[in-house]
C-alpha cells in the first residue's frame, strides 16, 4: 500500500504541461517525469528548486583560470623562459596577453567538463547503467507522469488524470 | 500616447544651456599663443622626473651617472663643427617646437572633446537602428512591445548625423585641425598619406560622409513611416514592405558602417589600419544601442507607460548586453593581442601611444567595458531586476564613452588630454539633445505598434 503508483501516459508536450499544472493545483503529488527531450518550463511547473549547477560551473571556470596562470607561469616564466619575437619572458604580467587564449581556453575546459561530470554524478549516472524509466516509448514520443496515490481513491484520480488528457493510465502497485 | 513630462523637458534644457555655456568657456579658455602655453606649463609643473632603476640595477648604481663606467678622456680631440652657441639655439629650438606641438593639441582639445561626444551619442542612434533592422529581419516573436522605442531613439539619427557632418566640414575647411591628413602642408612631407590621397581627400571625404548619413536617415524614414502605418492596416503589407527594407538596410549599413569608421576614426592615425576596425565599431555602437534600449524601457516602464512590457523582455535585453560586451572585449583583444604580439613599428605605435599616454583610460575601459557586465550580468535572476540593469548600463555607457575617447584623443590631442570641463560640457550638452529629440519623437506615435503581426506572441512572451 505504501507506494502505489499511477503511470499516465501523454503524446503531446504543451499537454503534459498542462497536465502537470491541474495536478499540482488539485494536490496530487508527482513523483518522476520522464520525458524524450526537455520540455521548456516543466521544471518550473512541477515546482523543483532552481538548479545550483551554473554556481558550480562558475566555480570551476574560476578554477580553470587559476590553473592556467599557474600553468603558463610556471611554463614559460619561471621553468624555461624563452625569448619570443623580442619578448623575453620575464615577468608574468608583461607576457600577460599572450596567454590569455590559453586562460581562456581552460576555464571553458573546466567549466564545461567539470559540469558534465557534476550533473552525471547528481542525476546518478554512469555508463553501463541500467536504465531507470519505466517504459520504453517515453524514450521516442510518449511523455510519462508518475503520480503518487498516497491516501487518495484511485478511481477518482485515474478519473482525474484521463481528463487531463492522458493517453494510457496504469496503475504500479509495488508491494 | 506618451507626453513629454515638462521634468524630463526642463532637465535636457537645462542640460544643453549648461553644456553650451561650457563648450564657450571651453574654446575661450585655449591659449592664443605660445606665449599663454608657456605661462600654463610652468604653472602646473608635474614635479621634477623621479628615476627608477631598472630590473637589475642597485640605488648605486642609479646615482653613478656612469653606471660603473668610467669617463676616459679620448686621445684624439674630437672635433664637431657646431660652436657652443649653436648647439644652445638647437636646444632652444627644440623646445619652440614643443612648445608650438602642445599648442596645436590644446586649440584642438575642446574640438575633439564635442567630436567624441557628438560621434558618442550619434553612434547610439545608429547602433538601435541596427537592432530594429535586425529584428524586422529576424522576425522576432519577443521584441515587437518595444518597436517604438526603438523607433524613438532612432530619431536622434538625422540631427545626429547633421551635426557629425558639420564638424567634418568643419575639419574640412580648417576651421580645426582634428584630421592630420587634412593639412596639406603635412601631406607635402608624407609618402604614405599621399599614396592614400586618391581615398582620403576632402571633397571625396565629404561626399561619403553625406552618402552614408543621408541613406541612413532614408531607411530610418520609411522603416518607422510603415511602422506606423501597419497600425491601422487591415493586412501586413506594410509590415512585408519593413521586412525587405530592414534586409536591405542590413546590407547597405555593414558596409557604410565600416566605411564610416575607417573616415570618421581611423582617419585620425592615417599612418595606422586594422582589418576589423569596422566591426570593432559596430560592437560598441550595438553594445550601447541596446543599453539605451533598457534604460529608456525601463524609465517609460516605471512612469507607468508599456503595460505589456514585462521582466522577460528587460532579461532578453539583459542577455544582449551581456553578450554583445563580450563581442566587444573579443574583438579589442583580437585588435590588440595581435598587434601586440607582432610588434611591427608600423602597426604598433598606435597602442604605444595609447598605454604610455593613456593607460589608465585605455584598460580601465576594458574594466569597465568587460568585467562589470560579465560579472554584474553573469546570473539569470540579476538581469530580471531592473536597477541592477540601470546600473549595468551606466557602467556599459560610460565605457564606450571612454573607447571613443581613446579611440579619438591620442591621434588629436595626444599626451595633453584631460578629461575636464569641454570634455563634460560636450558629454552634456549632447545628452540633454539626445534626450530632447529622443523623448519627443516618442509622443509622436502610440508606444503600442498594435499592427505588428507578432504583436501577440510579444505581449505574451515569457522566458
Amino acid at each position: 500500500m505504501a507506494s502505489k503508483v499511477i503511470h499516465a501516459l501523454y503524446t503531446d508536450d504543451d499537454l503534459l504541461l498542462q497536465a502537470v499544472r491541474q495536478v499540482k493545483e488539485a494536490r496530487y503529488s508527482i513523483g518522476q517525469i520522464y520525458t524524450p527531450f526537455p520540455v521548456h518550463g516543466l521544471d518550473k511547473a512541477m515546482g523543483l528548486a532552481p538548479t545550483r549547477l551554473a554556481i558550480t560551473s562558475f566555480i570551476y571556470g574560476i578554477i580553470g583560470l587559476l590553473v592556467a596562470v599557474a600553468m603558463m607561469n610556471f611554463i614559460m616564466i619561471e621553468d624555461w623562459p624563452m625569448d619570443i619575437g623580442g619578448k623575453p619572458s620575464f615577468s608574468f604580467i608583461q607576457n600577460m596577453p599572450a596567454f590569455v587564449p590559453i586562460m581562456f581556453e581552460l576555464t571553458v575546459f573546466f567549466a564545461a567538463h567539470l559540469m558534465v561530470f557534476t550533473f552525471f554524478m547528481r542525476s546518478k549516472l554512469w555508463p553501463f547503467k541500467k536504465a531507470e524509466n519505466p517504459d520504453v516509448r517515453t524514450t521516442d514520443d510518449h511523455f510519462l507522469m508518475e503520480v503518487m496515490v498516497g491516501n487518495h481513491n484511485t478511481e477518482e484520480l485515474t478519473d482525474f488524470l484521463f481528463n487531463t488528457g492522458a493517453s494510457e493510465i496504469k496503475l504500479i502497485d509495488n508491494k | 500616447m506618451y507626453t513629454l513630462s515638462s521634468k524630463l523637458k526642463l532637465f535636457s534644457i537645462i542640460l544643453m544651456v549648461v553644456g553650451l555655456l561650457g563648450l564657450i568657456y571651453g574654446f575661450i579658455a585655449v591659449p592664443a599663443n605660445i606665449e599663454e602655453v608657456k605661462e600654463l606649463i610652468a604653472h602646473d609643473d608635474h614635479g621634477e622626473v623621479v628615476e627608477m632603476p631598472l630590473p637589475g640595477q642597485t640605488e648605486d648604481e642609479l646615482e653613478d651617472d656612469a653606471q660603473g663606467f668610467d669617463f676616459v678622456p679620448s686621445e684624439h680631440e674630437v672635433n664637431t663643427e657646431r660652436t657652443g652657441e649653436e648647439v644652445h639655439k638647437m636646444a632652444e629650438d627644440a623646445e619652440l617646437v614643443h612648445l608650438e606641438h602642445v599648442f596645436h593639441q590644446l586649440q584642438n582639445k575642446p574640438w575633439a572633446a564635442v567630436y567624441v561626444a557628438a560621434f558618442f551619442f550619434f553612434m547610439i542612434a545608429l547602433g538601435v537602428l541596427a537592432f530594429y533592422a535586425v529584428q524586422f529581419a529576424a522576425q522576432a516573436g519577443w521584441s515587437p512591445v518595444l518597436f517604438r522605442v526603438m523607433e524613438g531613439i532612432t530619431a536622434y539619427l538625422l540631427p545626429g548625423g547633421i551635426i557629425m557632418f558639420v564638424l567634418l566640414a568643419l575639419s574640412g575647411f580648417h576651421f580645426n585641425h582634428l584630421f592630420v591628413w587634412m593639412d596639406p602642408e603635412v601631406v607635402a612631407h608624407d609618402e604614405i598619406i599621399q599614396n592614400k590621397q586618391s581615398y582620403l581627400n576632402v571633397p571625396f571625404f565629404l561626399i561619403r560622409a553625406a552618402i552614408y548619413i543621408a541613406g541612413w536617415a532614408l531607411f530610418r524614414y520609411y522603416l518607422t513611416r510603415n511602422s506606423r502605418r501597419q497600425d491601422n492596416a487591415t493586412d501586413i503589407n506594410w509590415y512585408k514592405k519593413n521586412f525587405k527594407l530592414s534586409a536591405g538596410f542590413l546590407v547597405f549599413f555593414i558596409v557604410t558602417e565600416s566605411m564610416m569608421s575607417w573616415d570618421w576614426i581611423m582617419s585620425l592615425d592615417p599612418h595606422w589600419f586594422s582589418t576589423l576596425f569596422g566591426w570593432y565599431v559596430f560592437s560598441s555602437m550595438f553594445v550601447s544601442g541596446i543599453t539605451v534600449i533598457a534604460l529608456v524601457t525601463i524609465y517609460l516602464k516605471s512612469r507607468n507607460y508599456l503595460p505589456f512590457v514585462n521582466d522577460s523582455h528587460i532579461h532578453d535585453l539583459a542577455k544582449f548586453m551581456f553578450g554583445i560586451s563580450i563581442f566587444w572585449t573579443y574583438l579589442w583583444f583580437s585588435q590588440f593581442m595581435l598587434i601586440w604580439y607582432s610588434n611591427i613599428p608600423e602597426e604598433v605605435t598606435y597602442f604605444v601611444s595609447r598605454i604610455e599616454d593613456y593607460g589608465l583610460v585605455f584598460f580601465g575601459m576594458v574594466a569597465l567595458n568587460f568585467i562589470f557586465p560579465l560579472l554584474l550580468l553573469m546570473n539569470s535572476d540579476f538581469k530580471r531586476v531592473n536597477w541592477f540593469v540601470v546600473m549595468t548600463g551606466i557602467i556599459i555607457l560610460l565605457g564606450h564613452y571612454l573607447d571613443v575617447y581613446v579611440m579619438v584623443m591620442p591621434a588629436t590631442v595626444g599626451e595633453s588630454w584631460f578629461i575636464g570641463i569641454p570634455e563634460l560640457s560636450a558629454l552634456a550638452f549632447f545628452g540633454g539633445l539626445f534626450i530632447f529629440i529622443v523623448f519627443n519623437s516618442l509622443t509622436k506615435a502610440p508606444l503600442h505598434a498594435k499592427g505588428n503581426p507578432f504583436m501577440k506572441e510579444s505581449e505574451h512572451y515569457h522566458y
